[in-house]
Parts: structure tokens; C-alpha cells; sequence
């Protein structure tokens, strides 16, 4: 009896095997460079896929600029950025690049304020204490959406980051959307000339001052603030709602009538519950994989299904890891662009 | 052996001949490479000239790949105000005024400390296990890695200015321009305290005795006999030092604050040139942005240059003729 459950229990141990073993030759290694902000995602992304396809991928968290540098380069497979590539980059690549939507972020208004109240801000009051026109902390017009709140009279300290960030240009994208004033002063970008504030290295620099300055208020990534039980605060959207910053506002963010390509900027989004200081992370592709002699069509393969397993597969991962996960929509706009993606003119992916 | 010497290489046994050989041999009628000295200055001009070829290259490289920034602000860059990648107008006046505020600060803050601790290494300790641990310290300094010195500036000297700045009624901020130069001086005060103790170390003892024999204390015989002895070698480390104090990035980059103003005042928040480059060259792009970078490279590599040549004079001049 025993010896027999023995005998079963290893056929279904030699089975389960060949069920998983690969059908395809596990030779192929992946590269991939790019932004840093998804970096934790992909890395565990990539580690579950290993275990289940042998197909490794090797992505090296440069930033979003030298992600995009190296894809135009042709070093890498594919590249990874926080800011979707604008038509002068676009048109540098001189064939065309493809933007898949892999999850969000979310950049959140965090303080330093004695018993940390929670805060609502609108998209003025923002902008205005970025631009250095609101000082204290007891200005009417913090105090007029936060009537329940007693405001202290301290002076303001902003602080924002130092190095050039995606965090930075989500939440200068935002402020440029819904600030002339800041539209005209200072713009979007990932560094920036700021009117007033310290500056500090990073989200754990930024964070780090705010918690030692009285009075300090800044911005960084959702994911910063979720690990380190930071006040966040709630911001007017788009569409009058006061909103808290969560994976599930952010998500819902995406939500929005989009262009074919992805390439669309989510902050200030119009959907209803969604967090407006959100952005899409993309991985950039070309459209036509046979771009070097050397490229082999497997390769090709490989980088397609890889893409097509984080829309789906892939997904379930980033909540546990507090990275919030593309809604449908996004996924089935996803699905279209992969199909698009071709070897020598022939799609890739044929289900 | 000598017939085949002139390959110009030899074998490690044909060296060992050479050695074995080189007192009955004349070594003048042996091929010029052969000889283990010949072989040993040629490798000694060698590593030399390849020193000075990186140097060149450096300045080459950094002149080159700032010639897009160079071609479009010519010498405004150096006076312009604006830093702004977004409209891509650049100038390096604030990183400038920065990088010589706070590393000519941290020097003088540094030199009572590094001077008295020179001298007490170099005169007063005597070769006992406290002097022994004291120098141990001091060279323990000289090689934390910087990065532990920003986060000590920013969780207790930081807290501690902010302190200062309250009770002085100035904006307290906590990071700025004081607190980079107080990190920078703890961090320069090794390198320029362990040089001083080796200069003052080696005056020489008759000079001293004599001075003792005239009835001198011992600190006239520091003050007329020994500072004068070395000064030059002490201005040196210092200098050393303030070059350290320049190009120090990130520790500075930690606690200056970060703000590209001409700062008002010590305590106001700034940055340097070694920061602006850490800070912002992994993600900028566009060929403007990256050259306007690459030029304060090059600009900071030039201020490094003309203060070691102007202190050179400074020695040259402080040198005492025994």
C-alpha cells in the first residue's frame, strides 16, 4: 500500500515537471533599462516569470532618460519610462515605438504638522504654496476647506526633489494643468527651476526633511507614503470630488477616455473617484522587431509574450506590493498595441 | 646575452643575469633596455607620462562634450542667474558662488582644529598608547565614506543648526550653506591635521634644542621655531584639504538645501557644482541640458586647477630659506 502511494506520488511529481518544463529553448535573456520608480514591481515581475517560463530578463533601473537613450540605441529590448515619449523623441527614433502601460503612480502632498491632521487641499492652494504666494500654514485659505481643522501659525517649508525625477514631472504636470500662474513660472519637467523651497536627494531625502522640519510640506511617491505611515493630502479632482490617495483612487484615475497609443497624461484625469496626481509607467518597444541584423525572431517572441503576461498575469502582483494595477481599459488598449507589434511585417502575436 | 638583446624584451632569467652580472659587467656597453635600471626608469617615465595623458584627456573630454553649451551661452554661463531645464536656459553662477562659500568656510572653520590637533600629534603626545589611538582616529576620519557623513549631517547636526537658527530669529530651515560647511570641515580636518603632524614632526630637533637651550618656553619654541619651520608644509595640507572641501558631493548634496539661488546668507539654503552634476545628470535629457552639465564639470575641474596653482605660489612664497 504504502509502496504504491509512493509510485503515485512520483509519477504525479514526473508529470507536474513536464507540465512545466518549457517547450521553447530557454537561451533567450531579455534586457531591459528604465525608470527606477517601477523598478521593485518589475524585478518581482520578472522573478515569477522565470519560475515559470525560464525566460530571464535582466532590467537595469537607469531612469526614465536613459531607458528611452538606450532603446533609440538599440542595447536593449525594450525601455522603461514614467513620461511617455513627446514627438521630438518620437521622431529621433525615426521608426515607430510602441508605449505598453504596465501600472501607476500616484505622487502625494505629505506634511509635517503638529498631530498630523488630515488635510484637504484644492488644485490653487497647491500651486500656490509651491509657487511660494501662500507662506503660513494659518492662511485663509487652507483654513476655508479644512474649517474642522485648527491650523497652526507656522511658516511653510517646501521641500521637493533635488534629482531630476519622474516623481517631480508627474506632479509638475499636474500643477501645470491646473495653474496658469505655474503654467507661465515654472512648467513641467523632471527638474525644474522652483521659485522657492529646499531641495533633497530622492523620496527617502525628501521624506527624511519633512519629518525633521516643522511646518515642511512636499511630495512623494504614493508608495513612499503607504510604507512609512506619512499624512497625505486630499485633493480636489477634476470633477469637484475631494480625493484620498490610495491604490484604488489611483487606479481609477486611468479611467478616462484614452488614445490608441497610451500616450496620455493622467494627471488632473476627469474620471469621477480618480486620485488626479496619477501617471501611467510604460515599457517602450519597437513596432517592428526586426530592427538589427542580429535580432532574432524568437527574441522578438519572447519580448511579446513577456509583455502580454504583465497586462494579465502580471497584474495580480502589483497590488500586494502597493503599486496600483491598470484598469481594463487599459489592459484591452494594451492588447491592441501589442498586436500590432511585428516581425518583418508580420504580426507577433496571432491569438 | 648581449647579442640578443636587441629585441628590446627580456626574459625574466636574462633579468636574474642582468642582477647576477651587473656588478662585472660595465653596465654602459649593455643595450640600453637590458639593464634593470634602464627597465625600471623607463617604466617610472612611463606611469608618469600616463598620468598627465588621463589629465589631458579629461580636460579634453569635458571641453568637447560641453562645446553644444559652450557654442550657445559663451561666457554668459558664467554669470547668469537662471538654472532652468525647462526652457533650457542655463547659467553657473549660483553652483559657482556655492561651491567657493562653502568649501573656503569649511576651511576656516577647520584650521584652529586641524592646526592644534597637528600639534599636539606632532609636539606635545608623547609615543604613548593615547597619542597612538588620537592618530588611529584622526586617520579613521580621513576614510568614512561620505555618504555617512550626510546622514549624520542630516539627523544630528542638521536638528542641531535648525536649533541654533530659532534661537537667532533667521528662517530655520536647519539644512544650508553653515551646516554643509561645518560637514565639510569635520571631514577635511583629517586629512590637513595628519599632514601637519607629519611637517611639524620633522623639524629638526637642534633647531628646537637650541631654541630651548636659550631659555625659550615651549610655546615660543612653537610659536618662533616651529610654525615658521612649517608653514609652507601646513598651507599645503590645507590646501589639499579645501580641494577636498570642493569637489565633496555627497555629504554637501544632503544637508546645502539644494536650491539653485545666490544664497543671501550662511544660513540660507544653496548648492554646488558637484551636487548640481550628481543631482541631475542621471535624468537629464536633451543635448543642451546634458552639455550645460558637463560644462560645470568642467568649470569645477578649472576652479580645482587655478586654486592648486595659486597655492603653489602661496608655498613658494611661505617657504622659509634654513
Amino acid at each position: 500500500m504504502r509502496k504504491a502511494l509512493f509510485y503515485v506520488s512520483v509519477a504525479i511529481a514526473l508529470l507536474s515537471c513536464a507540465a512545466a518544463a518549457p517547450s521553447h529553448a530557454a537561451s533567450v535573456e531579455l534586457l531591459g533599462a528604465g525608470a527606477t520608480f517601477p523598478y521593485p514591481l518589475y524585478s518581482k515581475m520578472f522573478d515569477t516569470y522565470y519560475q515559470a517560463y525560464k525566460v530571464k530578463i535582466n532590467y537595469q533601473a537607469i531612469g526614465s532618460g536613459g531607458g528611452i537613450q538606450q532603446l533609440i540605441s538599440k542595447t536593449v529590448d525594450f525601455g522603461g519610462t514614467d513620461a511617455f515619449m513627446n514627438e521630438k523623441e518620437m521622431k529621433k527614433a525615426e521608426v515607430p515605438i510602441l508605449h505598453i502601460p504596465t501600472c501607476l503612480g500616484a505622487v502625494v502632498v505629505t506634511y509635517n504638522l503638529p498631530d498630523k491632521p488630515k488635510l484637504k487641499f484644492t488644485p490653487d492652494v497647491i500651486a500656490d504654496i509651491f509657487l511660494g504666494k501662500i507662506t503660513r500654514w494659518d492662511d485663509p485659505r487652507i483654513a476655508a476647506v479644512n474649517p474642522e481643522v485648527k491650523l497652526p501659525g507656522l511658516s511653510i517649508v517646501v521641500v521637493h526633489r533635488s534629482d531630476g525625477s519622474g516623481t517631480t514631472y508627474i506632479f509638475s504636470d499636474y500643477l501645470t494643468k491646473v495653474s496658469k500662474d505655474w503654467a507661465f513660472k515654472v512648467g513641467a519637467d523632471k527638474s525644474l527651476n522652483w521659485p522657492v523651497g529646499l531641495g533633497a536627494k530622492g523620496n527617502p531625502g525628501v521624506a527624511g526633511l519633512i519629518n525633521q522640519t516643522p511646518g515642511a510640506i512636499g511630495y512623494v511617491e504614493l508608495i513612499y507614503t503607504l510604507q512609512n505611515n506619512m499624512p497625505a493630502g486630499i485633493i480636489k479632482n477634476k470633477a469637484g470630488n475631494f480625493i484620498e490617495p490610495n491604490i484604488k483612487s489611483t487606479s481609477a484615475a486611468a479611467n478616462i477616455d484614452m488614445p490608441d497609443d497610451t500616450r496620455v497624461s493622467l494627471t488632473d484625469t476627469a474620471a469621477a473617484d480618480g486620485y488626479p496626481i496619477s501617471g501611467f509607467t510604460w515599457l517602450i518597444l519597437y513596432k517592428e522587431q526586426n530592427y538589427s541584423s542580429d535580432r532574432s525572431k524568437e527574441r522578438a517572441e519572447e519580448l511579446v509574450k513577456l509583455l502580454w503576461w504583465m497586462l494579465h498575469e502580471g497584474q495580480q502582483i502589483a497590488e500586494p506590493m502597493q503599486y496600483a494595477p491598470i484598469p481594463s481599459s487599459a489592459v484591452t488598449r494594451g492588447e491592441q498595441i501589442l498586436r500590432s507589434v511585428v516581425y518583418n511585417g508580420a504580426p507577433l502575436l496571432t491569438k | 646575452m648581449e647579442t640578443e638583446s636587441n629585441t628590446g624584451a627580456i626574459s625574466v632569467i636574462e633579468f636574474l643575469d642582468a642582477v647576477k652580472n651587473s656588478g662585472k659587467t660595465k653596465r654602459w656597453q649593455l643595450d640600453p633596455f637590458t639593464t634593470p635600471e634602464s627597465i625600471f626608469r623607463a617604466l617610472l617615465y612611463g606611469s608618469a607620462f600616463c598620468m598627465v595623458l588621463l589629465l589631458a584627456g579629461i580636460l579634453l573630454t569635458l571641453i568637447i562634450e560641453s562645446f553644444p553649451a559652450i557654442k550657445a551661452f559663451g561666457l554668459k554661463f558664467l554669470f547668469s542667474k537662471t538654472w532652468d531645464p525647462v526652457t533650457e536656459e542655463f547659467g553657473a553662477l549660483p553652483f559657482l558662488i556655492g561651491t567657493l562659500i562653502t568649501s573656503f568656510l569649511a576651511l576656516a572653520i577647520s584650521i584652529p582644529f586641524s592646526l592644534s590637533l597637528s600639534l599636539y600629534l606632532g609636539e606635545y603626545a608623547a609615543e604613548d598608547f593615547l597619542s597612538s589611538l588620537l592618530r588611529s582616529a584622526v586617520e579613521l576620519l580621513a576614510g568614512v565614506p561620505s555618504v555617512i557623513y550626510g546622514f549624520w549631517g542630516l539627523f544630528i547636526l542638521v536638528p542641531v543648526v535648525r536649533f541654533i537658527e530659532i534661537k537667532l530669529g533667521v528662517t530655520p530651515y536647519g539644512v544650508g550653506m553653515l551646516t554643509s560647511s561645518l560637514i565639510l570641515a569635520i571631514m577635511i580636518i583629517p586629512y590637513s591635521a595628519s599632514l601637519g603632524r607629519e611637517v611639524i614632526r620633522l623639524v629638526p630637533i637642534e633647531l628646537k634644542e637650541a631654541a630651548y637651550s636659550l631659555g625659550a618656553t615651549r610655546f615660543e619654541v612653537i610659536r618662533r621655531v616651529i610654525l615658521p619651520y612649517v608653514v609652507s608644509g601646513i598651507t599645503a595640507g590645507n590646501i589639499l584639504a579645501l580641494g577636498r572641501a570642493i569637489g565633496e558631493t555627497m555629504a554637501v548634496t544632503m544637508v546645502i538645501g539644494n536650491s539653485n539661488f545666490i544664497p543671501r546668507s550662511i544660513f540660507a539654503p544653496a548648492n554646488t557644482m558637484a551636487s548640481v552634476i550628481a543631482n541631475e545628470f542621471t535624468e537629464a535629457t536633451g543635448t543642451l541640458y546634458l552639455s550645460s552639465l558637463v560644462e560645470i564639470g568642467l568649470l569645477l575641474f578649472v576652479v580645482t586647477m587655478v586654486i592648486n596653482i595659486l597655492g603653489k605660489q602661496i608655498i613658494k612664497k611661505m617657504s622659509v630659506q634654513v
